[in-house]
């Protein structure tokens, strides 16, 4: 059949885009709190404080003048990436993997010279890149070394894992993969591969692209099933006590493993898509119900990931 | 949802809102729910005929006072060479037409439009009879008068049955000896209505004499028909005297009460009057427009169509932009399509609304696709924001100057509508789809674009639909409607139409968490329920 009935998605608890803006978004995320998760800077500042870790931030820039600054600030720097502030699905951002003197060189080797640079962050403060097209500012950050775990299911690019966060509780979780046919995003309907993960144990469950099932990498042939994510029981927690630095009900938190730090805050997500749904073969919505019908006594990060690994445990 | 009865309750106030004034402008004044609905308008003609005897000539003529189930729309009193006005005399109106110097033949006319509107009440019911003058008889009619009068008062109960009595025996076939006395031989009609009315006089019932006319399109030279109305000490009663039936009769236009005449000429001679009739139909919609306007009816006088034309003609396609909304929250939310720019489709809708849909595609699609060329040019070059999208109108303005002045050369007027199109949303759309190019490639262009002109069609559908451009423009409360509908959708949680096929997948595989992935892998599976806690 080429369409699902209504009835079957209800079935198997499938959200739509509608319920989503409705009872989820619209519901449990004020809007006042959206600039704290549009502002990637300010999300940073606040998971620092609240003791989350994040990519380190090498400095920002924020008036044009700021752009003269850029060689003193880049020089102790042998790897970096620059965002904009307000950037969203990952528009904007430049990794430099090495430098040579005032030649920079992207993870696919293209050189770059300093003036090319420097033209990226005035496009980046000219608002180029931020959705309203608002001036904004551009953040130098250090650049993320992918786990070597990712080296055999990524083709380029640091593979992110994206949780739901619904009031506190992980309610599932997926890993994107940039493929050669995603030319290097992790976007999903880019051609990026979405697995879903196990939130008990951190182990891959199902995966697709082009929203259509998989079963190992097209560029590296590997076997998902395979795939477990290192650090899973630090990571959950991480994700869980990010509803508490910014508020928001219902949230999309996107974190990278570093080979050295371990689990990082990438960025977080007022409106998460649905996507992750199909990466991990079922529907959210009965996941939701679940949380919504725990007990409303106050638990930390840690409890509330713990909490998650048992209602939603997949592994037989 | 914390106070969904209330949102509801507001939905449904809204609707009954909407829905009622739309009902009360069509039942109580007459507006027509489709467009075309016509109405018969009468238009009778007094054609008044007279010698005149070369001196100064004064015509009056009784002219009808708002008639019972009729409403005049306009009434037409020229004449040449003759000085009109209109005056009131005893509660009757009359037209006085007057000549300095008139000489043989003239003739005079008045004309009257008016239509049928049930329940259409007379102004005059509440008059209060005159004292009733006794007839005079001369014997031996004053005997028969009497005993006709003593007869029928046996027969009957009260004034109405006593009226029917007397028309019943006046109109006999074989009438008794009194009543051939009275009438003599061949009466006329007129005779015979002021017999009644004396009759009824000496049975001291309050009785007077009723003029109208019965229209009949096509007829010429028609005269007034004599009724008989009767004073029951409450209201008048209208009875046809011949037919003897009670009531105001279908198609009749009832024209001068009491016994004044009907036709007075001063300064001639061998005067007469005929009526001719013609039924030609309106649109109901202008007639219920111009009636309410005279009525002073609120909804009609605080409306659009107290503007003027040429606003009103703004409102009508302003009054359409809602319909577009409709149309792209149906798309949004219950099918899923994506569009380049949430309202973009309207304004592309109400451009191709100027140019016709064909001509309008095809400007739209040649416009953004050169755009998109030199666009694409313009991306090399690294300018910024403001810089490239200012760059993109002044090269759409270009475009539009070009195509205009390329197809006037070569006798293609249709493409000179392309000035119709908005060009800050032309730009703006080459922009998104160039942006969308470099990011999400061409196909999702062809989606969003596709998605766009497809929402873009349907929207120009909807809003040049006949029935869809009458009904805002006439109806404008049913925007209360239009609004509740929004809210509803607004609320709508379930699935799109376009996901019913993204999830699909899901929805084939087994509802079974063992999924092939982990079946591989139960010995990894396994290791997991050990180190459960």
């Amino acid at each position: 059949m080429f369409f699902a009935s209504p009835k079957q998605l209800r079935a198997r608890g499938i959200m739509g885009m509608n319920r989503r803006n409705v009872d989820y978004v619209a519901a449990h995320n004020p809007r006042h709190l959206y600039p704290l998760v549009d502002n990637k800077l300010k999300t940073k500042l606040l998971a620092e404080q609240a003791g989350i870790a994040v990519p380190k931030l090498l400095g920002t820039l924020q008036y044009q003048h700021d752009v003269r600054d850029l060689h003193s600030q880049l020089l102790p720097h042998e790897k970096f990436v620059i965002k904009p502030a307000k950037g969203s699905g990952g528009k904007g951002i430049l990794v430099i993997a090495e430098r040579e003197h005032e030649i920079y060189f992207k993870p696919s080797e293209e050189a770059i010279s300093h003036e090319m640079l420097e033209h990226h962050v005035t496009n980046i403060l000219s608002g180029l890149y931020s959705l309203s097209g608002t001036p904004d500012i551009a953040m130098i950050e250090a650049m993320i070394e992918a786990h070597n775990i990712f080296d055999a299911y990524s083709f380029e690019g640091v593979p992110d894992i994206r949780v739901i966060i619904f009031k506190g509780y992980p309610v599932m979780a997926m890993l994107r993969l940039a493929t050669h046919a995603s030319d290097g995003k992790a976007n999903l309907h880019q051609g990026a591969i979405g697995v879903g993960i196990d939130l008990a144990t951190g182990r891959a469950l199902h995966a697709v692209q082009h929203d259509r099932p998989i079963y190992q990498h097209p560029d590296t042939q590997r076997e998902f099933s395979e795939l477990h994510i290192p650090d899973w029981d630090k990571l959950l927690p991480l994700a869980a006590a990010c509803q508490e630095v910014t508020g928001l009900g219902y949230l999309g938190v996107d974190i990278v493993i570093d080979k050295n730090r371990g689990p990082l805050i990438l960025e977080l997500n007022a409106r998460p898509g649905l996507a992750i749904q199909m990466a991990n073969g079922t529907g959210i919505a009965p996941r939701l119900q679940q949380i919504e019908a725990l007990s409303h006594e106050q638990r930390d990060a840690e409890a509330r990931a713990k909490i998650s690994k048992e209602l939603f445990c997949r592994a037989p | 949802m914390h106070s969904r009865p209330k949102f509801l309750l507001f939905v449904l106030l809204l609707l009954v809102a909407g829905f009622g004034l739309t009902l009360y402008k069509h039942f109580a004044l007459g507006f027509p729910l489709w467009p075309g609905e016509k109405t018969q308008v009468w238009t009778i003609e007094a054609k008044i005929e007279f010698m005149a005897r070369d001196e100064p000539a004064l015509v009056s003529f009784a002219l009808p006072n708002s008639p019972p189930g009729m409403v005049i729309l306009g009434e037409d009193f020229a004449s040449p060479n003759y000085g009109f006005t209109e005056i009131k005399l005893h509660d009757q109106r009359r037209a006085q037409w007057s000549s300095r110097q008139a000489k043989d033949k003239q003739t005079v006319y008045y004309r009257l439009d008016v239509y049928e509107k049930a329940g259409e009440k007379e102004s005059l019911t509440s008059q209060q009879p005159t004292s009733i003058q006794s007839p005079e008889f001369d014997e031996p009619f004053r005997t028969a008068a009497n005993t006709l009068v003593d007869d029928l008062k046996q027969h009957s109960s009260d004034t109405r049955t006593f009226t029917l009595e007397l028309l019943h025996t006046l109109n006999d076939e074989n009438p008794s000896q009194n009543v051939r006395l009275l009438l003599g031989d061949r009466p006329g009609e007129n005779f015979k209505a002021k017999l009644a009315i004396d009759l009824l006089s000496l049975a001291k019932i309050p009785a007077r004499k009723v003029r109208g006319l019965f229209l009949e399109s096509g007829r010429r030279r028609q005269a007034l028909k004599s009724f008989i109305e009767i004073h029951d000490g409450k209201q008048w009663r209208l009875f046809n005297q011949t037919t003897t039936e009670e009531g105001v009769p279908k198609h009749f236009i009832l024209w001068q009460r009491g016994g004044s005449s009907l036709l007075d000429i001063e300064g001639g001679h061998r005067s007469n009057v005929h009526f001719s009739i013609i039924e030609n139909s309106h649109s109901a919609r202008n007639i219920a427009v111009r009636y309410g306007k005279d009525e002073q009816a609120a909804l009609v006088d605080f409306s659009i169509y107290s503007l003027p034309i040429e606003e009103q003609n703004a409102f009508k396609s302003i009054l359409l932009v809602p319909i577009g909304a409709i149309i792209v929250v149906l798309m949004r939310i219950l099918v899923g399509i994506r569009t380049s720019g949430t309202f973009m489709p309207i304004l592309i809708a109400l451009a191709f609304i100027k140019t016709s849909l064909l001509t309008g595609l095809f400007i739209f699609i040649f416009v953004v696709s050169a755009g998109l060329l030199i666009r694409s040019y313009l991306s090399h070059l690294n300018l910024l924001l403001v810089a490239r999208i200012s760059a993109v109108i002044i090269v759409v303005i270009a475009l539009m100057a070009g195509m205009s002045i390329v197809s006037q050369k070569l006798g293609f007027s249709q493409a000179l509508t392309v000035t119709f199109f908005p060009m800050i949303i032309l730009a703006w759309t080459i922009e998104r789809m160039s942006i969308l190019w470099e990011e999400d490639g061409p196909k999702e262009v062809l989606i969003q674009g596709g998605g766009s002109l497809f929402v873009a069609t349907l929207a120009y559908l909807c809003m040049t639909n006949r029935v869809v451009e009458y009904l805002t423009f006439n109806f404008p409360e049913l925007l209360l409607v239009n609004l509740a509908f929004i809210l509803l959708l607004g609320q709508y949680t379930g699935y799109r139409l376009t996901e019913l096929r993204r999830f699909q997948p899901i929805a084939e595989t087994e509802v079974n968490i063992n999924n092939p992935l982990n079946n591989n892998d139960q010995a990894a599976s396994n290791d997991n329920v050990l180190r459960k806690p």
